[in-house]
């Protein structure tokens, strides 16, 4: 660095001289004497092998956008990987509002000085009611598989029982999750993860094998709808019938949405449902717009045993005025709460924003109507993808995604893949190591951001491939 | 301290309904597209595409606005927040509220960033592999560790990781069984409690000695072969920096157990002191704090979880790596805990530390901790001349970044206490402050945090608001005791609806049920 | 409707101390301190109590004792006061304590708020037991029981916030000590657990996802006792102390309980009850135990103070390593960095006990803590 004295737009007192005043205030002589209390065989007294800094905002800003505009986008390539993250339309006006500088740098003031954001929480939470048919909904957490581990745990803690039975189509990442929430046997309180298979034909639970594995040692049963297969688990009453049968509950991980057209899993049964929200107006943001939520039906026990913070509306002291408090219940007298509480943090606040802002700009027309869509066009995909000779698309049925197989090709789901770059597409991913009974076979996504000629082109472009 | 005006402020106060009980039945705020035509000719209705006990029969009760109304709505409400760029955010201690460059979000929302798909291939992520790589290497050179990830998506997140990892360290040597107990302070943030629990462990939580360090007696008193390893926060929320830090992970380590270095605390410390040096096998550092991302009422958020060269195999996979010349996904990770959470963390935090960290460089980031530091020094002489505050333990020495205090005093002398005083100092335009974790070991706590965002004046002013506060709590506790004055809404009328089940309701139609009967 | 706040000054209490006498129960003692120039604290305790309350003047009706028993104190400050009973102005008696706080009771009193000593607490203990809440306002030498606030304004804030139905205030169940006062003017500590009644304390309403949580006690001594009970071993005896927080852990076991004294579970029923030091030894003859005892009153104590059946012998035959100590949080931190301490009789158990002991804190929860004597 020159002579120039460092002065940063982002520190005020960086300023020469308002230091040396500040120095003089607090009576020392120099910055070392304010880290006297640091033994000098801890500090670090070498040099950070760090780049020299872009001190402009134009030359920041150009750097930065040189590296990644080695990325490729989904805006420049046609996308068709889901498993977890998707690509829906975002509305303006939720950028907007997501854009904020009040929402984006807000963190843990109080229902006076930041009302907006517990009004916006509330209303996240009241409208995912309405989607849900549940009456208690968390600020949400993380991502899914946090939540469909936290919601196993507090299954758990409810029934005093430390088994939970999951069916054999969640993938596998949130399985590896789930398990880590789940604790490995030899720790005393780790809940046991036994899968249940399912039809190979329709992807539907084999309802056989959840009567033969469930047992009262039994704490949940816990499937997704639509699965992460893509299919709608038509059997959810019979299977929550069967918990209740057992003293287990039923815990159904949801998007959401497909509940302007799909029944909410509290509708057949579920004790607990959990899910993701990325749906619900987040940008992709590769992996960074995540964000789980649990709910449940307003019952002491469950709101006891819930791991996320709960919010309650409440009346302030002027009439007709509302305020918001964070509910912590105290009961104790019932089952067993032999299992510790788990932890909450700082997650993903701002998706809670996003979500409340789109659910009140699609209302209930418009959740229908994006449902309706992306059946449609995952269907209409589905269809003919199936016609072409060699593949096989799998399963009853699809909402969004479905698996295509290419077992008759003789190719693999990677060679495949990998062909399909050239028309700049990118295929479903790739689930030959993850589900080995499949064989070689992806899981394509279609919402409603696809028209008819994308569908087209990947039909097209399948075939192409395919040729050779 | 020179006599501050402070600003007759009120916050935007619009009496703004509920979303659910407003608008008109028929409105719409968006037109989601329909299928083509063609498509739509080609499968039929969608219901019928659908096994039909599976579609929804219940209403679905959603607003019904028009596009101009859901935005007044949710401007409005944006205003009632007074979030961290508008009300100087100095209370909120532990937070490290700095500013967080606007030009940051314009690289975020670019199409090249955040219209990626994580499962894309690796060739075409080819630019964000190389800021995480590039940005794990800037850590590494702050804190002297081997590898780190961004998968956890916050500081808990990280602490959690870390519990993972002691986890199966002690489970791959068969230890787990024997090694069940977790050591940490009571001064560290809960999570370092809180996600051993989670993951297992019981936990002990050492008390402060007469200094405020965690008990080093106690240590030595506690560990055994039972123990897998200890996770606390250094300088502590209290600000004080425990020289003796290296003696704590000695015992540990004798014992057979691992020591994890919880950075939430990094801001006075960057380019000062490191982690790997004081001998931790692990530690973290909260993006979101320390490193410029902002906190989006409370998230996004990237807990960046680093470890020496001994732990590497265990991270969650996917980690980063580069051959010199393509970046790529190492997945093949036979040791790896699998994962915490989906696909790569929240990569918009990575991105928006990486920048910072390119505009400050190694002379920035020092300026950055010593500004941090003496900012909190000038806060604490300005706060120490209010009659009712104290600052306990450690007398006489300097605090770090931030500093926790006490009104003890204010309360004994006129029964008015940290949560009232906190009340009402946002009436004069100030975000809220921090007390203090659960449990309060420090009596009416306050721990503010003057991180390097903040200006001289920016200082005074704060200082002079609590002046204010507290004088007012002398005069007329009464009128403290009943703020906010300034803000959308008055006092909350009664907190039964925190542990009433016949009072609490977490959704409006659970409010109605409860009080409207319907 | 007023709320009614029964009030009761003990005009004695506290003034041995100023002078170097240990309590002033008893009129001999009393005589003594008047000569070597005491002054009567608790009055202005008291009023300094009371002032906290003024702004709610209008809303309460004081019923007190005449004199400077509370009727004074009530006055100067502007207190509708209902003055009952009679005594005489110099003197007070435990009776007239015991009379008073009696017709409180007939009166339907919302709390009981009293300046005194142990002394005081156990009089009041005698009439009220658990049926109305009560606090204490420290005057006296040293304290043992629980039932105090940690000031006299933080006394006065208390039972502000409790008439005002304030969500910020809980009751919990508190000791009440009974010092043999001639065994401590001879300098030889003897006390014993008389009793609970139940006191107002402040709890703190915010929370947040970076505060953690703070449970309240009921749910604290719930998972204090689930962390108890998950590692009672087959065959072993368990020696349960006095207390609350033991109680809980018979209560999740559904066994009797002697709340003052000590009883013996073994593979999860119970073996005996309230037993002495001798039946303890018996039962001890060729058994594996472990000792769970928790603090008793407010000086901290873990041995000594309320449980002296558990004697330097019985821990001597179950072996310091199987000691459980067992407290809530907020029971340990209202020690504010003070130790816990020991009194078994003998001064090698008491050095071998001293050191640092892993308190049962929650379920799986322990907080590392310093024992000394």
């Amino acid at each position: 660095m020159g002579k120039k004295p460092f002065v940063h737009p982002y520190i005020p007192n960086s300023v020469p001289e308002i230091r040396e005043e500040m120095l003089k205030a607090v009576g020392a002589k120099n910055i070392e004497e304010l880290y006297m209390e640091i033994p000098e065989q801890l500090r670090f007294r070498g040099k950070m092998n760090l780049p020299e800094p872009i001190l402009s905002e134009y030359e920041l800003k150009r750097h930065v956008e040189d590296i990644l505009s080695k990325n490729t986008s989904c805006k420049e390539y046609l996308n068709f990987l889901g498993a977890g993250c998707w690509q829906h339309y975002v509305p303006a006006v939720v950028d907007e509002i997501v854009n904020r500088a009040e929402f984006v740098t807000a963190y843990c003031g109080d229902t006076y000085s930041d009302l907006g954001k517990f009004q916006t929480r509330f209303e996240f939470y009241s409208m995912m009611g309405e989607l849900l048919n549940m009456d208690v909904v968390t600020e949400p957490a993380y991502d899914w598989g946090t939540t469909a581990g936290l919601s196993i745990r507090m299954a758990s803690r409810i029934t005093g029982r430390n088994q939970v039975l999951i069916a054999a189509t969640v993938g596998s990442d949130r399985l590896l999750q789930i398990k880590n929430l789940c604790q490995p046997p030899v720790m005393d309180n780790h809940i046991t993860v036994n899968l249940v298979d399912y039809e190979l034909k329709s992807g539907l639970m084999d309802l056989h094998n959840l009567k033969n594995k469930i047992s009262d040692k039994t704490a949940a049963i816990y499937f997704e709808n639509p699965s992460y297969l893509g299919f709608i688990e038509e059997q959810g009453e019979e299977i929550s019938r069967i918990a209740k049968e057992h003293g287990a509950l039923c815990i159904v991980g949801v998007d959401p949405i497909s509940l302007g057209v799909l029944a909410p899993p509290a509708d057949y049964g579920a004790d607990i449902v959990c899910g993701e929200n990325q749906p619900l107006g987040i940008h992709m943001l590769c992996g960074g717009g995540q964000a789980g939520f649990i709910a449940f039906r307003d019952e002491e026990a469950y709101v006891a045993e819930c791991p996320l913070q709960l919010y309650s509306i409440t009346e302030t002291r002027k009439e007709g005025q509302f305020g918001y408090v964070e509910v912590r219940s105290e009961k104790t007298s019932y089952g067993a709460r032999d299992k510790g509480k788990d932890w909450v943090g700082t997650s993903s606040g701002l998706w809670t924003i996003g979500a409340a802002v789109y659910l009140a700009l699609m209302g209930p027309q418009g959740m229908r109507e994006i449902g309706e869509t992306i059946i449609q066009n995952a269907n209409y995909a589905r269809q003919k993808i199936g016609e072409i000779e060699g593949l096989k698309v799998y399963f009853k049925n699809t909402f969004k995604e479905f698996v295509v197989n290419y077992d008759g090709t003789g190719k693999t789901a990677a060679e495949i893949n990998q062909a399909l770059e050239a028309f700049q597409i990118f295929g479903g991913k790739d689930l030959t190591g993850e589900f080995p009974e499949l064989g070689q076979s992806a899981l394509c996504c279609v919402t409603e951001i696809h028209r008819k000629r994308d569908i087209d082109k990947l039909v097209m472009a399948l075939k192409e491939v395919l040729k050779k | 301290m020179k006599n501050y005006k402070l600003r007759d402020y009120h916050g935007a106060s619009w009496d703004e309904p509920l979303i659910m009980e407003v608008g008109n039945k028929g409105e719409r705020g968006i037109i989601p597209p329909w299928a083509d035509q063609e498509i739509r000719e080609a499968v039929g209705d969608a219901a019928g595409l659908m096994p039909g006990p599976m579609l929804r029969k219940s209403e679905l009760k959603l607003p019904e606005l028009s596009q101009y109304h859901v935005l007044q709505h949710y401007l409005r409400l944006s205003q009632e927040t007074m979030g961290m760029d508008l009300g100087a955010d100095i209370g909120e201690g532990t937070c490290t509220m700095k500013y967080s460059s606007k030009m940051h979000e314009l690289l975020v929302r670019a199409d090249k960033f955040c219209q990626l798909h994580p499962l894309q291939p690796e060739k075409y992520l080819q630019g964000v592999l190389e800021i995480a790589y590039k940005f794990e290497q800037f850590l590494k050179e702050i804190s002297g560790m081997h590898q780190f990830t961004f998968q956890p998506g916050g500081g808990s997140h990280a602490t959690y990781t870390n519990a993972c990892v002691v986890r199966k360290y002690h489970e791959s040597r068969e230890e787990l069984k024997q090694r069940n107990e977790m050591i940490t302070t009571i001064f560290s943030h809960p999570c370092d409690a809180a996600t051993p629990a989670t993951a297992g462990f019981k936990v002990i939580t050492l008390m402060p000695d007469e200094n405020g360090y965690p008990d080093l007696e106690a240590l030595k008193a506690i560990v055994s072969e039972r123990t897998a390893g200890i996770m606390f926060t250094n300088p502590e929320d209290t600000g004080i920096f425990n020289p003796k830090v290296a003696e704590y992970v000695k015992i540990v380590h004798d014992v057979g157990g691992l020591c994890f270095y919880d950075q939430a605390n990094a801001n006075g410390i960057l380019g000062i002191a490191r982690a790997f040096d004081a001998g931790f096998d692990a530690c973290h550092f909260n993006l979101h704090k320390t490193f410029s991302s902002p906190h989006g009422c409370e998230g996004p958020a990237t807990g960046a979880y680093g470890v020496r060269k001994e732990l590497a195999g265990f991270l969650p996979v996917p980690v980063v790596g580069f051959d010199g010349e393509q970046y790529f996904l190492d997945y093949d990770r036979s040791d790896s805990i699998g994962k915490v959470r989906s696909f790569f963390g929240n990569l918009e935090c990575v991105l928006r530390s990486y920048a910072w960290v390119m505009n400050m460089g190694e002379e920035g980031l020092r300026m950055v901790a010593e500004t941090a530091v003496l900012n909190n020094n000038y806060l604490d002489k300005l706060l120490l001349e209010i009659k009712g505050v104290s600052r306990p333990y450690a007398e006489g020495k300097r605090r770090l970044e931030q500093a926790r205090y006490s009104l003890e005093k204010l309360k004994e002398d006129t029964g008015v206490g940290s949560e009232d005083i906190r009340r009402r100092i946002i009436d004069f335009g100030i975000q809220g402050y921090w007390l203090s974790h659960h449990p309060w070991i420090v009596p009416e706590p306050f721990t503010p945090e003057p991180c390097e965002t903040y200006s001289k004046k920016d200082i005074e002013y704060w200082a002079a608001a609590m002046a204010q506060t507290i004088k007012e709590a002398h005069e007329d506790p009464g009128y403290v005791m009943n703020s906010p004055y300034g803000q959308p809404i008055r006092g909350i009328k009664d907190y039964s609806a925190i542990d009433d089940p016949e009072k609490w309701a977490m959704t409006w139609r659970a409010y109605k049920r409860k009080f409207r009967n319907k | 409707m007023r709320k009614k706040l029964g009030f009761i000054v003990n005009p004695i209490a506290g003034m041995g101390g100023r002078v170097g006498l240990k309590g002033s129960d008893g009129s001999e003692i009393l005589k003594k301190a008047l000569e070597l120039g005491a002054v009567p604290e608790s009055p202005v305790r008291a009023s300094q109590a009371l002032t906290r309350m003024k702004s709610i003047r209008d809303d309460i009706e004081i019923i007190t004792y005449p004199y400077h028993m509370g009727q004074y104190e009530a006055a100067n400050l502007g207190f509708t006061a209902r003055v009952i009973g009679k005594t005489a102005e110099n003197e007070t008696t435990a009776a007239d304590t015991e009379e008073a706080v009696k017709a409180m009771l007939e009166m339907g009193v919302d709390i009981i708020l009293f300046a005194g000593g142990d002394g005081t607490a156990r009089n009041i203990h005698d009439v009220v037991g658990m049926k109305v809440p009560v606090l204490g306002i420290p005057t006296g030498v040293k304290i043992h029981s629980g039932v105090y606030a940690t000031s006299p304004a933080n006394a006065g804030d208390l039972v502000y916030k409790f008439l005002n139905k304030s969500q910020k205030v809980v009751l919990k169940e508190a000791e009440v000590m009974d010092i043999d006062e001639e065994a401590f003017r001879e300098d030889r500590v003897s006390a014993r657990l008389y009793g609970y009644m139940k006191v107002p304390y402040e709890r703190t309403l915010l929370q947040s996802a970076k505060a953690g949580s703070s449970a309240g006690e009921a749910v604290s001594m719930d998972s204090i006792a689930s962390e108890v009970i998950n590692g009672m071993e087959e065959d072993w005896l368990y020696i349960m102390g006095p207390g609350t927080t033991s109680r809980a852990v018979m209560d999740k076991l559904s066994l009797k309980n002697t709340l003052l004294g000590v009883d013996v579970v073994c593979n999860k029923t119970l073996l005996a009850s309230d037993v002495n030091e001798q039946e303890l030894l018996t039962l001890l003859e060729g058994k594996k135990a472990k000792i769970v005892v928790t603090i008793i009153g407010g000086q901290g104590y873990i041995f000594g103070r309320g449980n002296q059946q558990i004697s330097h012998r019985v821990i001597r035959r179950v072996g310091i390593e199987n000691v459980v100590v067992i407290s809530t949080e907020s029971k340990i931190l209202a020690l504010e960095g003070n130790p816990l301490m020991v009194d078994t009789g003998d001064q090698e158990m008491n050095k071998e006990l001293s050191g640092y002991v892993k308190v049962v804190t929650g379920l799986g929860k322990y907080m590392a803590y310093r024992v000394t004597y």
